[in-house]
Parts: C-alpha cells; structure tokens; sequence
C-alpha cells in the first residue's frame, strides 16, 4: 500500500524539517548568520541543495531561504478518505527531508568538528566518517563513471545476526558495489557488526560507515549528486538531469533491515526521486508500479539470503564479474584492503625478499595458453611468517600483440592481484611486494590462484590483441633471480623506447574522449611528451586502447600541419577537437596555459593556474589540501578548469607532463612555474632535478616556492625575489 | 398537458437524487424533458435522424434516400453529399460555440492583462509556456506586457487570413506532417466556420470528401485551436487545476444559505461571483436576511470549471438542470451560453426562483437580463447575489435530497497528471507510458460530452465501469465527468472498488482515483495535450494514433460533441459514439468508419449498447497493444556499463523503463 508509506514519509518529512529548523535557529542565535558553514573540504557546498537548488549555503544565515523552499516543498498530511493524490508530494516531502537533513549535518560540523572522523578510514575510538571530502570524492567518484562501480547500497540499519551481516557485504562487494552504511536497528549498526567480524570499513573496502543517525543517508544521495555534476557536465540547479543522470548512471539502491520508522521513509522517498529504489528485509507494504525508478520502488520482506540479488534485480542492474576460478573473492571492492601485521601471514619482495613481475611477448608456438607453473614452495609448504622470494613472468603471444603494449599490460598486475581479498600489491616491476593475509591462506590461497587471476583477466580485457597468456611463478631464489636479469634488460629497453619518443618523431596522436560523456566539449589530445591529465593514460595507451577497441575512445589522430611550434597547434588537432567537441573548441594548443588551454573534465592530477603578480604559474595537486596563492583551493580551482571549457590561465595537467620538455612551452617552460605544493615537489624531485639540469638551470629547483614560503602572491613574490627567480625577467605573461 | 413524473413514466431513469426531487411534494407541478419526451407523441425524423434531410435551399426540403434514384435532392444532391454536408454543419455549429466562447474568454483576457478586472494573471509557468509557442519575447518583461501580447496574437488567430493556426505545433511532428499533407492545416478560426458554411450552401461543394476535408478542418480549428486558447489562457487567468476536494450532486444544496446556482459554459462571470460571494458587504446582507451566506454551485460546464479550479460544488449536471431548480431551494440561477433549456424559466415560474440571463447573445422568455460586464465584472456579480439574496426570505417548500452529495477528487489537468506521477522534480508522463507498457494499464479511454433524455441516463457509468475494470484508465470531461462523479468514480477509493487489478494497483500507488476528471467541455483540449505528451513520452509510438487509446461521447446531445469527436478523429484517436446522423449514407458511415482510418489514423464507429460500447474502445486499444508490440509480457531488462552510456546519449532503450533525457 503506497499510502502507507507515502503518508509515513509525509509524517517523518515533517519531523524532520522541524527537527532541523530548530537546530538551525539555535545555531543562528549562538553564531549569527555570517557563521561558515560547509562539509569538510569540498566546492560543491551542501551538494543536493546545490545540485536541486543551484544554491550555495556557505553561512548559516543562507539557510533562511532553503528552509522556505523546504516548507513550501512539505505536503499536508495524507487524510483518511478523500485523499488527495499522495506519490508526488511524498517525494517532494523526500527531497524536503534531504534539504533538511543536509542543514542538520552541517550545523552538526560546526557543533561538534568532531562528530565525523573526516578520513578515508575509521579511527580507532570512531569509526564514522561523514561526508566524503572532494579527495575522497574525486578518487572513488570516477569509479561511478567508468564503469568500475556501478553503484552504490545505501544500508539503513542491520542485519542482528554479525555473520549475516558480514555476508550481505561480502555479496555487495563482489558485485562491485559500494556499500554506504547509516543508522542502526535496536542500538547496533552495520559497520559496529562488520568490525566486530574483523571486516576493515573504510572508503578502501567499499565499506563506507557514513554516519549513526538517519540523516547521515545525504552523504550518500549528495555523493551521487556530485558524480552528476563533476562528471556529468550536469548544471547546479538542473535537477531533472542530475535526478535523470543518477537514475540511468549510477545504480544505487536503499537497503533497510529492521523496523521502519517514519524518518525512514521519508528519506526512502527522497531517494526514489534519483531512481533509488528500497529493498527491504522487514515486512513494509511494497510499491511496485514502475516509472519513477527502473523498475519497482519498494519491495520488502526479502529473506537476508537473497536481499543482494533481489536488489540488483529490481535496480535492473547487470554486473559483468567474471567468475575466475579462486577459493577468494576478487573484484574491484578489495583492491584498497590492507594486509595489516596482525593479520599478515607471509610476504614477498617489497625489500623483505627478491621480487619481481614482468610481462613480455613471445611466438605463438612458444606458449601454451592458461598454462600455469609454480616452481618452489607454495603457501601450503611454509609457515607463517616465512617469506619467500617471487618472480611472477608473464608471456603472452597473439597477432595484434606488439612490444609497446607489454608495460601496459604488465601494469595491470598491480590492480588485477589487488583484487583477490585478502592479498595485498604494492609497487611494481622488480620493487614489488605481495603481503598474503592469514584469512586468504585459511580460505586455501596458492601462488598459482595469481596465475589463474592474470590469465582470466588479462584475456577478458585485452582478448583483442592476444591469444594466449601464460604464467610462471618461480619462489626459488635463483630462478627469482634468473627472471630478474631477464626483466632488467626489458626495463631499459623499454625505457629507452619512451624517452626517445617525442612529438616531433610521431606523426599520430591519440584523442581520449573516456569522460567525454561526462563533459560534452571536452577531448584530450595525449602526445608523446604530454600525458593524459588524468596521469592515468598515455601515448601508448592511447595507441594500444585504440588497437583493442578501434571505435573506442581513444583515436588516432594525424597532428597535420604545424601551426605553432610554442603553442604546439597542430592543424589536424584542430580539426579533430572543433568536430569531436561538436564545434565547442575550434582551437587547442598542447603546449600553453594562456592561449587556447586545453579543456578538461574534472579528472585531472593537477591543475596549473596563472599567478598575475608573480609573472609565473603554480601548479597545485589533488591531494593537497590547503590555500594556495591563485587565492583557491584545488576544489575551487576544479571549478575553472574543469567541464569541457576552455578558461586561459586555468588547466588540468598531470604529474608527468611537469617534467615534460614540452611543459609550458609557450609560456617560457619549466622557468614559468613559480610555486608546487611541497608534497608534489618532493614526489617529482628527481626527475625535476633532471629536467633543470637539462635546462641549464640546476639551481632551478630550489628556487619553486611552496607551501611553507607562502600560500599568497605576495608572500611568494617576495620569495622569487629574493631567490632571482628567472619569471620575474620574462616577459609579461597575460 | 398531462404531468407525467420522470421517474414513474422512465424506467431508464436511474440517478437516485434525480428520482427523489420529482418524486416529492415539492415539485409535483413541474413539467421536466422526461416529461417532453413521453410527451410529444412522435418520434424523431427518420430523413433527420439519418442525416438526409437537405432543407439547405428552398426547393426542398429533400428527402433523400439512399440507392433510390429517384429520390436523390431536386438539385441532383445524393445521400452522401447531404449527409456529409449536414455534418459539415453540424460540426461547424459546434467549432462555432466553442469559438465564440474562446473569444469571450480572451477578451477577458486582454481586459485583465490591462488590469481592467478585478482578475490576475496566475499562471506564470504557463503564460511563459504559451508565450513561447506564439514566440513571444519574456525575458525581463512584466506577465501582463506578456499576457497583453499574448491575449492580442491569440485573438488574432480568429480573424487570420493568411497561414495556419500557430497551437498547431503543439501537435506531435507526425500529426503536423499529415495534416498538412492532406491539406487540412487550419486558417483563420471564423475563417474556417465562414468556408464550412459557404461550401455547404446550395450549389457548392458536392463531393463528400472535399466536405469531409473542411470538416476536418474545421474541427480541428475548434480543438487545436479555439478550444485549447480558451482552456490555456483561462488557466493563466484563473490559475491552472490542481487536486482538489470538492461535493457534486443536488445534496450540495444548503438550507440555510442563499442557494446560487451558475449554469452555462463561460468561468469568467463565475468567478467573479465567486469573488463577490466572500465579500463583506455581501456576506452582511445575507445576515440581514437570515442566511449564513451563499452557496454559490455549479450547473453544466460552468460548474466544471468553478469545481476544477476552486472546489466549488456541482448541483447538477445537464440533465438535471431542471431538476436543481425543482428543489424549490434555489434563490437565482444564473446562466450565459449553451446547453440552457428554455424550459427553466417555466421551471423557476413554480418557486420564488429567478433566473438570470447574462449574456448579450443569449436571453429567453420568463428570464431578467443583466447583462455581464466584464470590467466591471465584480458588481455585475454583486448585482445579481443582492437579487438573489433578495429571494431568500421568499423561498417556499423546498426539497434537497440530503444523503446525495458525493465526495470527488477533481483538477487533473494535464499539468497536475504531469505533477502527480512523479512530483515537482520527477515530474513526467514516463510512469503512465511505463505502466502502459508493461500492461498494468491496458490503456487511455476518454469519456467525454453530453446528456441526453432521450437515452438511459447511465451510460457513461457503464461504459466508464466496463473500462476500468478492464485496466483501462478513464479521462473524463464535460457532463459525462460529473455523471461519473455522482456515481462514486472521481472518489480515490473507486480504485480499489472497481479498478482491474493493474489499474488499482497504479492508481493506489499514484492516490488518484481511476477516472481522472479532466474540466469542461472546452477543455478536451487537454486530452489532446496529455496525449501528445505520451507521444512525446517515448515508448508509445510517434503519433497519437499509435496510442492504445478510444474516446467516446455516448449520450451527446449538443453538436460542440460532434466536432470534438472530429477533431479527436483527425488527430488520430477512434471515437465511438452511440448514434449519428449519418445513417442514410452507406458510403458516409464508409468513409466515416473505414477510410478515415487509412487518412488519421482515427477513425469514427457507433454502437447504442454500452457494454458493447466500451469493448469496441478495448478491442481498439488491444490493436494498438498488438501494434506496438506490447501485447505480450516482457522481460526484465538489467543494464551493464555501456547499456546506461548508452541511456544517457538517447540511443537506449526506450520502452523497458529506463529511458533517455527527460
């Protein structure tokens, strides 16, 4: 019976916009109406509001208005007979509930700054996280858009039983899903239950502890909202297509175990407008008719054991999980599991032994596909704590196989292991390391279920261009060391192939247009010398995505003519970037901050920004959190850099393109770059170091300004200096 | 003459508020239509009835009959040129009133975009939404600048010369195409009147076809045009329907209040005395007589229009006209144009009741006139509460059936439809094309016009019973809505009571009842917009003829009937009627029930029994079904990664659920 629970949600909207009224009022008498209010670090401010509204509350006395837009929002109550229609405005007295609930949250950050752990993983007194901050958010976000997470569960509550518990997330986290857990059910809540099984929660397990309180559901729904408009291109304030774009992208649901409440449903009727639909394990009446959701928008009474996959049914969602065939689970949800010492039951490489993993192409003839060999000990031979040396030698052969793709595919070793639970990779090539956790070893782990993991997927995702994969695992030392040698001469020949390459010596570059479904106008033109500004692809894999999947999203494109050797305009790049951003962006320089900068999505390493005063240019990190001297945070300035426009003096670029030749050309190069957070100076040293050796200028380094000079134009001016910063001489940059 | 009692003389009278009026002391001189009926002692024309009767010049007039030669006109007319020319007529008298009524409204309009009346502009959304449809520039300028451009372009409309009717692009593309292949794209609205008469004068257009063409044309003047000017800038005016409680039946009625009731078609004198009625000075006079106020309730489409928008009650319908006035409760009833019996001055002559006539155009024997100003509306509505107030200490006997007031839920414009299948930022047709899909709801059936004496008086609940219990979900307008009413069909509960399974279960989800009562007469229009926004919808094919949808207006008497079946007919729709006056000509009722299928896609159809009535309309909507390809019960689609990609550039799919941009 939709009526009961529409009039259950009408009634829990109005307890609950009173409820957060009145916080709010007390606030606006303790703090006044100038008080800053936000979610930690974040440019998208409360995110529903914003993403419904299109309004910013930045200080409390912003709540006034969205508490008007709220009451109006807020339906009569259903009556008994004669009732009016009661679908519509239940969800209006929803999305009223998560207006309110968002202003409830953020007076909650000013009351108590410690309500929330404000980390990626719980603390040991705390294990409640809140609101994902726009790091956590960018890094996870993209999972929503590539594909790699369809989704998310939004539990309310908890199974009583802790192995039940413990099950259901398990499932949910083999379906790739993220699980975002709020509330409890008669004093406990799910994540208390999953920790107490000794499941690690945190945004790297997908195990998301939200919040303990109901409200916490808008971290969540605002969590979607914002994949919309980061990476949907989609408009504050256009709340249809954000509503739409949830609805057909990201395949959530709300989950709920125990006894419903009227705040329940009323936040469960918020959901429904994004297409969110309810399963739920207690016995509530069910809405079926479809229309606003997929498919039904409340189905209840769902035995435990079959709540996850009734879920992805009535969500209408299709997981693509290729069974491999391991005694583990394995998908994306474990590749952030930590291996801590008390659950560590041996370990490989990382300094502790030798270690080592390469992948190289081979004849046809010279391989047996699937075939997987263990030479030495497996783990069922050793005792814990005996670590033993690795080699992990991959060789693949088909017809489309060229050498170039080897560190790509071998790239994929990192992730693809990553994603048996229970085994943790760290590094590559020959620093790698492999931590196995004693769970993994109780559930019947052995070397060769790696081997069986690499030959399963690296077929699944690159059948296009090879036929046959496989795989040798040695953990005898002298083998190890024999593959090491091997490896080695690889390395430096591969090494060589890519620093040889330059713009000048090819002919081709790749488009990338991956997020271009996320931002209409934007293309990504990768050249040898400046990588994709995610960090994430290359000109080689641009050129080897393009061979798997010729239609892809990565397509040659002949530079042409060129136009403009500073400002790297090449005539053939136009042409491509002005048909593919359907005439959006007629010109793009590959090289330059100030003269038709090259678009970006929102996916960016880093973003470089003009510093006026200065005459130079900063380049801040995602990571890094605080003020800058361009006067904004990293989020802010996301804001100017990203969507699909072009904003001269704002860029999205990566951490290699810093060490380009090419980095800034036009502009003066690396001598322009005025100012690096600290983290990404050091990160990037050596090769910096390298690069102002190249240029002349081996004092260079020392002379990039961070955060500990200055967070101001002013402070750095002063700094340039007195350092005689080169900038300070070159001709005026704007 | 000899009374007869409607109810002993009328085995087909069923309404149980009617019955109890006439069989009390209290009206026991009334003379009432059952009564005219028994009593005029012969039966109706059969050459008229046929539509074969010219009397169109004065060598006549002729009765043709059919496949007799010596019986085709003294002109050479055959059967088939002077039915289709009677039907023209027909039509064109009905496209005539609606468009006089239009511009009545329009003029109102014009006035308050002045700040003339005492009215405003409400409608913001939508003045913005039909400002654009007449491209008429808004940003930045004030809603009467816009409505005063507006209500001048839209009047302009009538008088055209040149060009088609702007409202019709608010028509799928496809229909838009056909129309003006076939040539039927109307002009100038009057224009269109003026032509239909012209051509069906003596000696003009002879070939049935070529008449049918301008009937087309005509009709859809009336509906793509007339009519939803009227509706739409009413709605701007007045504000647009929202879901709203309110009584109908005589029960409505008050004892202790002085009883107005509003009869006719046009809101604009009705919502002035509806404004009047809460004024102090008013509401102190009827202190002074005694009474708690006015009951101000509706009679026929006036009261529609007051019922949608502001609740207020509906005495009676039509059909009960005279029977409102037979309680002896009522102190005026006051009335302007169309559907007003003569008769209820000779009604009223039995009580201390006046009736009022207010309309230039409209004035009867018996009745006072005090002709409606416009401008200066508010005390030309208080002119006529102070004489009706006047009346109330004069009331003798009076009868009002008290257990015979039902409770509706009313204002399902197609704007609130749109609201209520998945509120203010969910709101879209998507739920109902959805549900139609996957079969809960088998399809659209309108039911839609008159009453009539002639005929039981409770078809449209059969019809509408037979159709909701089938899954089918009813829109109703007109008289037939409030006919639904007084049977319990608007209430939400009627779901459950009379509702197939998949209907209940959507209109339980939704809270609205299975009959979706839709306003006047003049607001089919909105069907055709709500049908047009299911097009658009997606999933439902791309013409309104691909709809699995059947309109009927059984009982209609009024020819406005006959044109708004027309123009549902050439906008795709089938319409099923109980009789029309095109009997007498084989290749009329041809071309009428087959070939006009072949040209829109809609088509016309007769049937007299009602139950058999509403399974023509099913079997016609289970076509559809077929035609679509969803007859037949389907699987869960579950989307991967490039299936939503997929959604989200619009080459998705479209009819599983998950749909493109909204």
């Amino acid at each position: 019976m939709s009526k009961i629970i529409c009039s259950a949600a009408i009634r829990g909207a109005h307890n609950i916009v009173d409820m957060a009224e009145e916080k709010y009022e007390e606030a606006l008498k303790k703090y006044g109406a100038d008080q800053e209010v936000s979610f930690p670090n974040t440019a998208y401010y409360l995110p529903i509001i914003y993403s419904m509204l299109g309004a910013k509350v930045e200080k409390i006395g912003d709540m006034k208005d969205i508490f008007v837009e709220t009451r109006k929002l807020l339906p009569p109550k259903v009556t008994d007979n004669v009732w009016l229609p009661f679908l519509a405005p239940a969800l209006d007295a929803g999305m009223a509930t998560y207006f309110a609930e968002e202003m409830f949250e953020a007076v909650r950050y000013l009351n108590e700054p410690n309500f929330y752990t404000k980390t990626e993983d719980p603390l040991a007194d705390n294990i409640w996280l809140g609101a994902a901050d726009d790091v956590v958010f960018r890094k996870r976000g993209v999972e929503f858009v590539d594909g790699s997470a369809p989704g998310f569960a939004a539990i309310c509550g908890t199974p009583m039983d802790k192995d039940v518990a413990c099950k259901i997330a398990l499932e949910l986290q083999e379906k790739n899903l993220y699980i975002f857990m709020h509330d409890q059910s008669e004093g406990v809540s799910m994540a208390e239950q999953l920790v107490k099984n000794n499941v690690q929660v945190g945004w790297n397990t997908r195990l998301v502890p939200f919040g303990k309180s109901y409200t916490s559901v808008i971290f969540a729904i605002g969590f979607a909202c914002r994949v919309a408009l980061a990476f949907g291109g989609i408009k504050p304030g256009d709340y249809k297509g954000n509503l739409i774009y949830n609805k057909d992208r990201t395949f959530a649901f709300v989950m709920a175990f125990g006894p419903v409440s009227d705040e329940w449903y009323a936040n469960a009727a918020g959901a429904i407008n994004w297409g969110f639909p309810t399963i739920s394990a207690y016995d509530i009446p069910e809405v079926l008719p479809t229309g606003i959701c997929t498919y039904e928008h409340v189905v209840s009474q769902i035995p435990h054991d079959e709540i996850v996959q009734k879920a992805i049914e009535v969500r209408g969602l299709k997981v693509n999980v290729a069974k491999i065939d391991i005694p583990l689970s394995f998908g994306p949800a474990f590749e952030g599991e930590r291996i801590r010492k008390d659950d560590l039951f041996m370990e490989c490489g990382g300094g502790r032994t030798t270690g080592v993993e390469v992948l190289i192409s081979k004849d046809m003839s010279e391989i047996v596909d699937g075939e997987v060999t263990l030479e030495g000990k497996d783990i069922c031979d050793i005792k814990k704590g005996e670590n033993l040396p690795i080699s992990i030698l991959v060789e693949v052969a088909g017809r489309e196989m060229q050498s170039d793709f080897e560190p790509i595919l071998e790239r994929q070793f990192h992730h693809l292991i990553n994603y048996v639970q229970g085994i943790m990779h760290i590094g590559q090539r020959n620093i790698m390391w492999i931590r196995i956790g004693t769970a993994a070893v109780e559930k019947g782990f052995s070397f060769k279920h790696i081997g069986k993991v690499l030959h399963g997927k690296i077929h699944q995702e690159f059948g296009a261009i090879l036929d046959k994969v496989q795989v040798k695992i040695s953990t005898v030392q002298e083998t190890v060391e024999e593959v090491v040698e091997l490896a080695r001469g690889v390395y430096a020949k591969r090494d060589l192939r890519l620093g040889s390459m330059t713009d000048e010596s090819e002919d081709v570059f790749y488009s990338c247009t991956l997020c271009q479904s996320f931002a209409p106008s934007h293309v990504c033109v990768i050249t040898p010398e400046r990588v994709g500004m995610c960090g994430a692809y290359n000109w080689l894999d641009g050129k080897a995505s393009y061979q798997i999947n010729p239609t892809g999203p990565n397509q040659p494109i002949e530079k042409g003519e060129c136009l403009d050797e500073n400002l790297g305009e090449f005539s053939g790049i136009n042409d491509f970037v002005n048909q593919a951003s359907r005439g959006a962006v007629p010109n793009v320089s590959c090289y330059s901050l100030m003269t038709n900068p090259m678009t970006a999505c929102g996916c960016f390493e880093c973003i470089s920004a003009m510093l006026p005063q200065c005459n130079g240019i900063m380049v801040v990190n995602r990571d890094y959190m605080g003020m800058t001297p361009s006067g904004m945070k990293f989020t802010s300035l996301a804001g100017m850099a990203g969507g699909g426009a072009q904003t001269p003096g704002f860029m999205g670029v990566s951490k290699h393109y810093l060490t380009s030749p090419k980095l800034f050309k036009s502009e003066g190069g690396l001598k322009r770059v005025v100012w690096l957070p600290k983290m990404l100076k050091e990160e990037l040293r050596e090769k910096l170091m390298e690069r102002c050796e190249e240029e002349g200028m081996p004092e260079f380094f020392d002379m990039i300004a961070d955060e500990e000079v200055g967070t101001t134009e002013e402070e750095v001016l002063a700094f340039l200096k007195e350092k005689g910063h080169p900038a300070l001489e070159m001709e005026a940059a704007m | 003459m000899t009374r007869l009692t409607g109810c002993e003389s009328c085995t087909d009278l069923t309404c149980s508020s009617t019955i109890e009026v006439l069989g009390s002391d209290v009206s026991k001189n009334v003379v009432t239509a059952y009564d005219r009926v028994q009593s005029r002692g012969m039966s109706a024309c059969l050459f008229g009835s046929g539509g074969t009767c010219c009397r169109n010049c004065n060598m006549g007039p002729c009765q043709i009959i059919d496949g007799v030669e010596e019986m085709i006109g003294i002109c050479g007319a055959t059967a088939e040129t002077v039915v289709a020319r009677n039907y023209a007529r027909t039509i064109a008298a009905g496209t005539a009133a609606h468009a006089d009524h239009a511009r009545e409204m329009i003029f109102g309009f014009i006035a308050t975009a002045k700040g003339e009346t005492p009215h405003e502009i409400k409608d913001e959304e939508k003045l913005h939404m039909l400002a654009k449809v007449f491209e008429i520039e808004t940003e930045g300028r004030d809603k009467n600048e816009i409505a005063l451009e507006l209500g001048e372009k839209a009047l302009a409309e009538f008088g055209k010369q040149q060009g088609t009717q702007v409202m019709l692009k608010r028509a799928p593309k496809k229909r838009q195409e056909l129309w003006k292949r076939l040539g039927v794209e109307p002009r100038g609205i009057d224009r269109e009147v003026t032509e239909t008469m012209h051509r069906t004068h003596m000696g003009v257009d002879q070939h049935y076809e070529n008449i049918m063409l301008q009937g087309a044309r005509v009709a859809l003047a009336d509906g793509w045009a007339a009519s939803m000017l009227s509706t739409d800038l009413t709605d701007i005016m007045f504000g647009t329907p929202v879901p709203i409680r309110a009584m109908v039946d005589l029960g409505v009625l008050k004892e202790d209040m002085v009883n107005v009731a509003v009869h006719g078609h046009e809101p604009l004198l009705a919502e002035s005395l509806c404004m009047a009625a809460q004024q102090e000075d008013i509401q102190a006079l009827c202190k002074k007589v005694g009474a708690k106020g006015v009951n101000l309730v509706g009679v026929c489409c006036t009261g529609n229009e007051i019922l949608m928008r502001r609740g207020i009650p509906v005495a009676g319908s039509f059909i009960q006209q005279e029977m409102v006035l037979a309680t002896g409760a009522v102190e005026a009833m006051v009335v302007d144009i169309q559907c007003v019996m003569q008769s209820v001055a000779q009604v009223a002559k039995n009580f201390h009741t006046e009736i009022i006539t207010t309309n230039y155009r409209a004035k009867m024997p018996d009745a006072i006139h005090l002709q409606f100003d416009e401008v200066d509306s508010l005390n030309s509505a208080k002119d006529i509460l102070k004489r009706a107030i006047g009346n109330f200490k004069k009331r003798g006997a009076c009868h009002i059936p008290k257990d015979t007031k039902l409770d509706v839920v009313v204002g399902f414009s197609h704007e609130t439809i749109n609201y209520i299948l998945g509120g203010r930022f969910r709101s879209s047709y998507r739920p109902l094309n959805d549900n139609i899909i996957n079969g809960r709801i088998r399809g659209v059936g309108a039911i839609v016009g008159c009453e009539n004496y002639k005929l039981p008086d409770d078809v449209h609940v059969i019809v509408a019973k037979e159709l909701i219990k089938n899954d089918v979900l009813v829109l109703a307008t007109g008289c037939a809505a409030q006919a639904l009413g007084r049977a319990g069909l608007l209430n939400p509960e009627a779901a459950a009571k009379y509702a197939g399974p998949g209907l209940a279960e959507v209109c339980e989800t939704v809270g609205m009842p299975p009959v979706l009562h839709m306003g006047s007469c003049v607001d089919n229009s909105r069907i055709l917009i709500a049908a047009t926004a299911m097009v658009e919808e997606g999933g439902l094919g791309d013409d309104i003829s691909d709809l699995p949808a059947a309109g009927t207006a059984p009982l209609w008497m009024s020819e406005k009937a006959v044109s708004i079946g027309e123009y549902f007919a050439t906008s795709g729709v089938y319409v099923v009627f109980q009789n029309l006056p095109v009997s007498g000509s084989k290749v009329m009722k041809k071309y009428l029930y087959e070939d006009m299928e072949e040209m829109y896609g809609g088509m016309w159809d007769t049937e007299p029994d009602p139950v058999k009535l509403a399974h023509k309309m099913i079997a016609h909507i289970d076509k559809k079904r077929a035609a679509l390809g969803i007859d037949k019960k389907r699987e869960r689609v579950l989307f991967d990664m490039q299936m939503r990609r997929d959604l989200t550039d619009g080459t998705g799919l479209t009819d599983v659920g998950c749909h493109g941009p909204a």
